[in-house]
């Protein structure tokens, strides 16, 4: 039982506590006292999850390129993945590309459109999360902890609830048409749910923000409080104590932050779903969605798929570096 | 005059950020408040109050969560699902971690990158990926709880991963080699040291898991056979638009109420994990940053 008191001692993280010797002598050197393993110790330990991503992640993403490259059943018109990649064959590409870029192509606005909800949604969570985030770790003080438990409390409510809540708040009979018809900004109940780009966005807005929030919180956590009394100090105002130290402090956050919110708004169809159901809003989600619903167009949900991945590459290789650093600064 | 010195005072307190801020969290929490609220509307209207009651929990005899066959099942099969999941996703990701953090190879960093992949990857990509997976080369695994398991522990495996692998890496090796300098085994070791120093981050991520599968929505749905492997969000999902009853809303209140259940729950034990680790107001930052 004396390894009980062992978490007592665990350093706090972020300290890089005592330096020992690393790198590949020092292992040789401890491997000498008596610390040994056999080779095969650790990787035993990521074999299952190694099995488990290979034949769950790996895997599936093969059979998506053998039925987007594949061919489709003469008699039920159904996809017929095809295994071996010497047959694959373009033609699922060719026909999205029609129906993008071609004449009367149906959906090249939904590309369109995508981009310009996900740029608007995430630009206005940066610019509602940045001052929140700001306000909790600079001047929360005590309730810092009570702020913090607030922020985080969207995150364990549903997300159909809170879009089920806004689907009652802005039904014609519903609280915010009510209140705006008493104040008198409206003449009659405005039919928020019927196909409005602008209930679509503030809904990806709503669903999306506490990514960004925690995301900048992060960040703005870790800038060195002592920079800002420095700058403070030295008589620079509250704004250009802003612009010139905080704001160029939390860049990798602020990008962290568009990214975490930015990727999952692009795979949404049910915010659109739910809070509009007309196509005249539908996103690239809801393409993926009604392929997969409609039979027969497995193949173009499959070609939709490694479309979208291959538009979002960047932006998630990005995003997956910048954390792999951040997180060996934090272990130095 | 005095406004001017206000305004041009450096040491003013910023009360316009602090407005927003509470603009901020009103706009946050009083749609669902207000969902909450409706759940115990006597009548049928979601929008206009027409007194208390626990109609829609159970007194109605047709159509309360309590009395309605399908929102029943729909709820058994979250909780279910939720159980299962963490049952499976947590023990595989933490030794995940703990072979990806100690075993520097080539290998390992490709694997920390899929794992790393899956945790951004839109949702939807990989439910329509593991959709055809099942449906084409693995039809061994029917559609329904089989296949919700199997997607959604692929879907959750990177929260414990990365939550355990970043408390690994405060934690250092010295603690486990010291431990074999005294006569431990490599397994006792991990057991004894390893192992305890790791359950913070261990019970951190099982709620994490629950609380998420609880929420899933994507996957779920993609994965499930009939209605009686549709779980609380897809129910949600299917009628929010057209029959709605505040049966729904008592529906996303128990749902509600179990994860904040979960989350209360686990905060506490993560709280007597880490006792005297740290001052007791930071244990909250300190459960916060490890979510």
């Amino acid at each position: 039982m004396a390894t009980r008191e062992a978490p007592a001692t665990a350093r706090e993280p972020g300290d890089p506590g005592p330096k020992l010797p690393r790198g590949r002598g020092a292992r040789r050197a401890s491997a000498r006292v008596g610390a040994w393993r056999p080779r095969w110790f650790w990787p035993a330990f990521a074999a299952p999850g190694m099995v488990w991503l290979v034949v769950l992640f790996l895997l599936p993403f093969y059979v998506v390129l053998s039925i987007a490259f594949g061919a489709i059943d003469p008699l039920f018109r159904t996809p017929v993945p095809v295994w071996n990649p010497v047959q694959w064959n373009p033609f699922q590409f060719q026909l999205l590309y029609d129906r993008i870029f071609g004449a009367g192509g149906f959906l090249g606005p939904a590309f369109v459109r995508t981009f310009m909800y996900v740029a608007a949604a995430s630009a206005l969570c940066l610019l509602l999360a940045y001052p929140v985030a700001y306000y909790v770790t600079r001047y929360a003080g005590r309730r810092k902890g009570l702020l913090l438990v607030a922020l985080l409390a969207p995150f364990w409510v549903s997300y159909m609830m809170r879009m089920l809540a806004w689907v009652n708040l802005l039904e014609s009979e519903g609280m915010v048409n009510r209140l705006l018809v008493n104040v008198g900004l409206l003449a009659e109940p405005f039919p928020w749910l019927a196909g409005q780009p602008v209930t679509v966005t503030l809904g990806l807005v709503y669903g999306y923000i506490p990514y960004m929030v925690l995301a900048l919180y992060a960040g703005l956590d870790r800038v060195d409080q002592r920079l800002l009394e420095a700058a403070r100090d030295l008589g620079a105002s509250r704004r250009r104590t802003f612009v010139m130290v905080t704001l160029p402090l939390s860049r990798q956050a602020i990008l962290a932050g568009l990214v975490i919110t930015a990727l999952p708004m692009f795979g949404d169809y049910f915010t659109n779903d739910l809070l509009s159901g007309s196509p005249r809003t539908s996103m690239v989600g809801n393409l993926v969605n009604d392929a997969i619903g409609s039979p027969g167009q497995g193949g173009q949900a499959a070609a939709l798929v490694l479309v979208m991945m291959a538009l979002l590459a960047l932006p998630m290789v990005l995003y997956i570096r910048a954390t792999a650093r951040a997180s060996r600064e934090a272990g130095r | 005059m005095s406004v001017r010195r206000w305004l041009t005072d450096p040491w003013r307190k910023p009360r316009l950020l602090e407005a927003l801020v509470w603009g901020y969290l009103a706009w946050s929490v009083l749609p669902v408040a207000i969902a909450v609220w409706f759940s115990f509307n006597a009548g049928r209207s979601r929008s206009s109050w027409q007194g208390f009651s626990l109609r829609w929990y159970w007194e109605d005899p047709v159509l309360s969560v309590w009395h309605d066959p399908d929102l029943q099942r729909a709820l058994l099969h979250s909780l279910r699902l939720a159980v299962l999941t963490t049952l499976v996703a947590v023990p595989l990701g933490v030794a995940f971690a703990i072979g990806l953090d100690r075993w520097r190879g080539r290998l390992a960093a490709g694997f920390n990158f899929q794992m790393l992949l899956s945790f951004v990857l839109p949702e939807i990509i990989l439910a329509v990926a593991l959709l055809f997976l099942f449906t084409n080369l693995l039809k061994a695994v029917q559609l329904g709880t089989w296949a919700q398991l199997l997607g959604l522990v692929t879907f959750q495996l990177s929260y414990p991963v990365i939550i355990c692998r970043a408390r690994l890496l405060s934690i250092g090796s010295e603690y486990e080699e010291a431990a074999m300098d005294l006569g431990a085994s490599p397994v006792k070791a991990l057991r004894h040291v390893l192992l305890p120093l790791l359950s913070p981050a261990i019970f951190a991520s099982a709620v994490l898991v629950f609380a998420d599968v609880i929420d899933d929505f994507v996957l779920v749905r993609y994965l499930s056979a009939d209605a009686a492997s549709e779980p609380m969000s897809v129910k949600i999902y299917n009628s929010a638009r057209s029959s709605p009853t505040p049966a729904l809303n008592a529906l996303a209140t128990i749902m509600l109420a179990s994860s904040l259940l979960a989350i209360a729950l686990g905060f506490l034990v993560y709280r007597r994990l880490t006792r005297g680790e740290r001052h007791q107001e930071s244990t909250v930052e300190g459960f916060a940053a490890q979510v």
